[in-house]
């Protein structure tokens, strides 16, 4: 199989890669650009380990292929936040215990600050729909719920 | 308890920023130069002989590196308890997917189209499905008996009680496979030279374990092998023993190929090959008074082994230990089994036969308060232990329980019996949609059962690095139930310095002691306690050296360490296990301390049975419970939350779907845990009562949770639906088919 060549702007940056055509974005965000914070669970789109944001759209990398995703803006957890300064839903699933085993995390992280860009003050329920994609076996979802909570009430304080 | 400044305050998790910042390195995020990846060769039959292995076309067989049975240089066991675990299959397979052949390759698309064209030939052998076929020794398919382990455990006279019994009430129950569903699936790199020997980092819980296991397998010398946990995304008991076969697995390839190698199961894999919670088949005959006094019981366990023996004793010994629950029996007889069948072997998972046990007699109870017309709250307080009784193993509770007051929290956070008596009278309605509310009490011993403690006769050590910063070296793994953060606490509470001036050593088998395995909800108490005495001895040393005054900042502390470590070159303290004072046991008899501390808990469910669907709604899920001191009430919130999630999958969702031992259902497609739409709000309350021998009053908590949830749920259901179910899971169609069949006029509704 011939190797093509893809343009992928991720989190800012450009990147330009050489491979097949039905390669996943999950496989080429990890291995081909080193960017190993996405993480596989299922490989079937049904825990949500490897959302990332594909034009501003929540999307299972593992379902991708990488030429559906030539051309676009992703956004991974890399993406979100720094060290020094660490997104509100970060801040937040640390404080509130969000984050177990922290291999949904990257995931969960991604489509709480995709819930939260669309609907700033989700509701628990809004909040409970918003990351029905995304599957942790760890925390019972009690202390992510909590977290986009936080975040949000976060946000306001910063607003003033 | 109040005065510590770090230990039962919510300090962020340890590793908690390079996990929100997508930064903690799996084992699948590691990558070596030259590094190969490894794929393995399943059986597709229960049982049978190998024929042979046929090499299909259209494969660069040249490329591949090859490994069986053959090139084992040592043992071919996974070493646990018992030498019958192969490492791969030799002659003979036990059950489907069983590993027969291990192929590795630089391409990691070629390996599932070299597996593929791969066949095995064989002779079938009639195969056992059941425990009821595997007691019938139908045929005989492990030993002389099918059996790996009985026990039989015995206080008072049973047999004198059922004359003078008021009601004599029997039931049986059952459970069914639970699959861990950790999101990382297993996976181990190796890297073998001749001068270095093997190096295996993998996803696992019990460095030690796998070392053992693999000096045993590759016939090389202790030294010679070493272990490394990396980050391990989420375990549940389900890396407590298959890390050994895997990690054997990239070993052998590493070994033969002389580069590293990686194996990464894919989901389907690993939930189809890996270990899974025991099913069981618990019958339960009480005599009792009128008036709900508990005379004495007559319990038979049954557990499914699957193939092979792995942890199947241990976990059968707590379930037998279990098997009374939270109750004062004057008079009780348990017998157990653990049988062996053709399914893939059956392995450690969150409360390690106790959920079953307590599944079973939770439900029990709420049968024999119905038959009696008492309440089940009522009955249970009429037979709750006391402070001074003793256990079914004839250990007096030292402890200062107090059971009743438990129940009343629980009972008045979930508004119980209002909810109760108003249910009752709502549920009489035409509404198709019932409610119902129902309880369990039960207890969860803490650490190793028994004399394993003893056995294991963990260390722990402390030491400081040139910086001056405490190190914890410990083989306790982290894997997101906190274990980082709350030895770090102990540590940084017990040396008098900031949270932030200690950290965790590596977990790397060349580096830090034998600290016992990461299980049995004996890491806070046990390894908590080591790591207390170490960071008294280090401290010790340090003032004694006159490096640090009696009283001293954190500063001060590291300023004296670094000096101390620049003038004598290393400065280290250790602390070996010592059990408690009092706690004897008899492995023969099954008497004495069973464990040298319990967790106890209540805990309500409150659910809608919608009876046009016959799906199951939890609407409500109260959790109290004693674990002894909180030593980080985010941490210990959230591991109670996950564990009662976990507890209603298995009582509600989580259903593995077997032909002729092979799960049918290994996808996340099919095999349903509860989502964030499913979990009703976990409402968790701790009552602290400090327990004496554990790191400042802490005892066991991380698979407690576990135990609750399901006799809970299913006693609110029995309570809105008035129909009794003994069966996990309990899923829809196991709901209509029962309404269905009892009632027909119902059936034409429900339809």
């Amino acid at each position: 199989m011939s190797l093509e060549h893809y343009e992928l702007h991720v989190n800012g940056t450009l990147y330009k890669v050489a491979t097949h055509p039905m390669a996943r974005l999950l496989d080429v965000l990890r291995y081909e650009l080193q960017l190993t914070g996405t993480k596989e669970g299922c490989g079937e789109g049904e825990c949500g380990a490897c959302s990332v944001l594909l034009n501003g759209e929540l999307v299972n990398s593992c379902l991708v292929p990488v030429a559906q995703a030539d051309g676009a803006e992703i956004e991974t957890v890399e993406g979100l936040g720094a060290d020094e300064r660490l997104h509100a839903v970060q801040r937040a699933f640390l404080e509130c215990g969000g984050a177990q085993c922290g291999m949904c995390t990257p995931g969960m992280l991604v489509a709480s600050a995709h819930l939260l860009k669309k609907n700033p003050r989700p509701d628990l329920a809004e909040i409970r729909e918003g990351l029905n994609g995304n599957l942790c076996r760890c925390t019972g979802y009690m202390r992510i719920f909590e977290a986009v909570e936080r975040a949000v009430s976060g946000a306001d304080e910063v607003r003033g | 308890m109040g005065e510590e400044k770090i230990v039962g305050k919510p300090v962020l998790r340890k590793e908690g920023v390079a996990k929100v910042r997508g930064r903690a390195q799996y084992v699948d995020d590691l990558t070596l130069p030259g590094m190969l990846h490894g794929a393995t060769v399943r059986s597709s039959i229960a049982r049978g002989r190998i024929l042979g292995i046929e090499f299909g076309a259209g494969i660069p067989w040249e490329e591949f590196v090859i490994v069986t049975a053959t090139d084992i240089p040592g043992a071919n066991e996974i070493a646990l308890i018992n030498h019958d675990w192969p490492c791969l299959a030799g002659e003979a397979v036990n059950h489907p997917e069983e590993a027969i052949l291990l192929l590795a390759h630089p391409d990691r698309h070629l390996l599932p189209k070299a597996v593929a064209a791969v066949r095995v030939t064989y002779e079938e052998w009639p195969a056992v499905f059941s425990i009821e076929e595997s007691e019938r020794r139908d045929p005989i398919v492990w030993g002389e008996d099918n059996i790996f382990k009985a026990f039989l455990m015995e206080k008072g006279d049973v047999d004198a009680v059922w004359s003078q019994a008021d009601h004599i009430i029997e039931g049986e129950y059952t459970t069914g496979a639970q699959e861990h569903l950790y999101i990382e699936n297993n996976g181990a790199i190796a890297v073998y030279s001749a001068d270095d020997g093997l190096t295996v980092w993998g996803s696992l819980q019990c460095p030690f374990y796998v070392h053992k296991s693999l000096v045993k397998m590759t016939g090389l010398p202790e030294e010679k092998v070493r272990i490394v946990q990396v980050e391990t995304g989420g375990a549940f008991g389900g890396k407590e023993d298959y890390p050994s076969m895997i990690g054997a697995h990239a070993a052998l390839l590493a070994m033969k190929s002389g580069k590293p190698v990686k194996i990464i199961y894919d989901r389907a894999e690993d939930m189809a090959a890996t270990t899974k919670r025991h099913p069981s088949r618990i019958r339960h005959r009480t005599a009792v008074t009128r008036e709900g006094k508990l005379l004495g019981a007559e319990i038979e366990i049954a557990l499914d082994g699957g193939a092979y023996s792995t942890l199947s004793s241990t976990v059968l010994s707590r379930a037998t230990i279990h098997a009374g629950g939270a109750y004062f029996w004057p008079n009780i007889r348990v017998r157990s089994k653990a049988f062996a069948t053709n399914y893939p072997p059956y392995g450690a998972f969150r409360g390690f036969g106790a959920p079953q046990s307590l599944f079973a007699i939770e439900r029990h109870m709420d049968h024999i308060a119905e038959e009696l017309g008492i309440a089940p709250d009522e009955l249970r307080r009429r037979n709750f232990l006391q402070p001074g009784q003793e256990t079914t193993t004839g250990q007096r509770i030292q402890e200062d329980i107090n059971l009743d007051q438990l129940m009343g929290r629980a009972l008045a956070e979930s508004d119980y019996h209002a909810k109760r008596e108003r249910f009752a009278r709502e549920n009489t309605g035409p509404g198709m949609k019932k409610k119902g509310i129902g309880l369990a009490a039960f207890l969860h011993g803490s650490g190793f059962t028994g004399s394993g403690e003893r056995y294991l006769n963990s260390l722990a050590a402390m030491d400081v690095t040139t910086e001056g910063k405490a190190r914890v070296l410990v083989s306790s793994t982290e894997f997101g139930q906190g274990t980082n953060t709350i030895l770090c606490q102990i540590a940084a509470e017990s040396l008098g310095v900031d949270y932030d001036a200690v950290e965790m050593g590596p977990p790397d088998t060349s580096v830090v002691p034998n600290t016992g395995p990461t299980v049995a909800s004996r890491t806070s108490m046990v390894v908590g306690k080591l790591v207390h005495s170490a960071g008294v001895g280090l401290k010790k040393t340090l003032v004694a050296s006159g490096l640090l005054r009696e009283a001293y900042t954190t500063e001060d502390f590291v300023t004296a360490a670094r000096t101390y470590v620049a003038q004598y070159g290393a400065l280290r303290s250790e602390s070996r296990y010592e059990a408690p004072p009092g706690v004897h046991w008899d492995d023969q008899k099954y008497r004495g301390e069973a464990y040298a501390a319990y967790a106890w808990a209540v805990y309500v469910a409150e659910v809608t049975v919608d009876l046009a669907t016959c799906g199951v709604n939890v609407d409500d899920f109260v959790a109290v419970q004693e674990v002894g001191r909180v030593l980080n009430p985010v941490l210990a919130t959230g591991q109670i939350e996950g564990g009662v999630a976990q507890g209603i999958g298995w009582a509600l969702y989580e259903k593995v779907m077997w032909n002729r031992g092979r799960m049918q259902n290994n996808q996340m497609t099919n095999y349903i845990i509860p989502t964030s739409q499913d979990i009703p709000p976990i409402r968790v309350f701790f009552e602290e009562r400090p327990f004496g021998h554990g790191a400042y009053g802490a005892k066991g908590i991380g698979e407690l949770p576990m135990d609750g949830p399901a006799p809970a749920i299913l006693n609110a259901i029995a309570h809105a639906t008035g129909r009794q179910f003994d069966s996990v899971p309990l899923l829809p169609e196991d709901i209509f088919r029962q309404i269905a069949v009892r009632e027909p006029e119902r059936e034409v509704v429900a339809l």
